[in-house]
């Protein structure tokens, strides 16, 4: 009795262990950003409030390393020409020049240079940001939120200064630091 | 010294008058500027220093009202019924406007949809006055404002013209009344 419980939790051990590694080997491989995912921003202004808004247009990719999380790669390029807030006079002066200058660079790239595991569903995601021309580190917090199929959902959120980049205008009626919220899925293919 | 006499203005009110004066005349230059500029980086800095010296220029305009009303007023100058009443007239409508044009410049920022807060030289939050805020009422507090501005500077044309008249043509050193004396 005493044996067959032994080998039963033994036999169990090793079928969660299996699994376990099923389930990184699994999902590793290269995924592409889906146009589902959604890339939200705020900035704070003084005295409460701020400008919230999101870019539609964007590319993506991401591949995940099975055995050495730290040598996946995560790789962004976001329109800025496509940014909306609901007000079109804000959307206006936020492409200009004043801020994203969009005719002028119309990327804003995200590189990765390392991906850290921070716990069982969460990762930090350091890299740089391209944009009007200058490049400066960024860093993201992801956390694995659905894992179906050929589909990951990941929630990633990160402040990003405006003020190394040329974009700190309105600084300190509206924050220097951009809060990013984004809903990210990525498919396999 | 400091309060006004029979024979002139103390130098709370000559203090008041010439402060004000610049500051109001810079302003309209810098209002003048925020619809001249083409780069929208610039045309923003230069609203919220617009908006930050009008503020100023407000709570200046409380300042003066108070000393105004508190404080004799020197004897009138020498001169005809029609002159004294049109001087009247023109101290009174500039008087209006100290007031009037910095409340119209408020409006403006209460009503646009941009939703700026006012963080008058990046110290005080000043919040908006109880507008609703749309692009018809911002256009229509904006033209008020800008019609009331250059009517004031008309009128400190013609403030200006009266005293560099007395002082150049009837030589009566009535200038001398708004200027730092000791006695």
């Amino acid at each position: 009795m005493r044996l067959s419980l032994g080998i039963f939790v033994a036999a169990g051990m090793m079928s969660l262990a299996a699994a376990r590694a099923d389930d990184l080997s699994e999902a590793a491989g290269h995924y592409t950003i889906d146009p589902a995912s959604e890339i939200n921003f705020n900035v704070g202004q003084v005295g409460g409030g701020g400008i919230s808004g999101k870019f539609p247009d964007f590319t993506g990719s991401m591949d995940l390393d099975a055995h050495d999380l730290g040598h996946s790669r995560v790789a962004f390029v976001l329109k800025p020409a496509s940014l909306t807030t609901g007000q079109d006079r804000i959307d206006g002066f936020l492409r200009s020049s004043a801020v994203f200058d969009a005719s002028e660079y119309p990327d804003v790239v995200f590189r990765s240079a390392s991906v850290e595991r921070t716990g069982t569903d969460t990762a930090r995601i350091v890299g740089a940001i391209t944009a009007r021309g200058i490049t400066y580190k960024a860093t993201f917090d992801a956390h694995l939120d659905r894992k179906s199929g050929r589909a990951l959902s990941f929630t990633v959120t990160g402040q990003v200064p405006r003020l190394p980049f040329g974009m700190g205008i309105g600084v300190p009626i509206y924050d220097n630091m951009v809060a990013f919220n984004m809903t990210l899925v990525a498919k396999r293919g | 010294m400091f309060r006004n006499s029979s024979q002139g203005y103390g130098w709370v009110s000559v203090g008041l008058h010439w402060l004000m004066a610049i500051l109001f005349v810079g302003q309209i230059g810098l209002g003048y500027a925020t619809q001249a500029v083409t780069d929208p980086a610039l045309q923003f800095d230069l609203y919220q220093w617009h908006k930050s010296t009008g503020f100023l220029l407000l709570a200046l305009a409380l300042l003066r009202l108070t000393w105004r009303l508190s404080e004799r007023q020197p004897d009138d100058a020498p001169s005809s019924r029609s002159l004294q009443r049109s001087a009247k007239l023109v101290h009174l409508g500039l008087f209006v406007a100290l007031f009037a044009v910095p409340l119209t410049g408020w409006a403006v920022a209460s009503t646009s949809v941009l939703d700026i807060p006012s963080y008058v030289f990046n110290l005080v939050v000043i919040p908006p006055l109880p507008l609703t805020p749309s692009d018809a009422a911002e256009a229509f507090w904006s033209t008020l404002h800008a019609t009331l501005a250059y009517g004031a500077a008309a009128l400190i044309a013609s403030h200006a013209g009266a005293a560099l008249w007395h002082q150049f043509i009837r030589r009566d050193g009535l200038l001398r009344r708004m200027w730092f004396r000791s006695a």
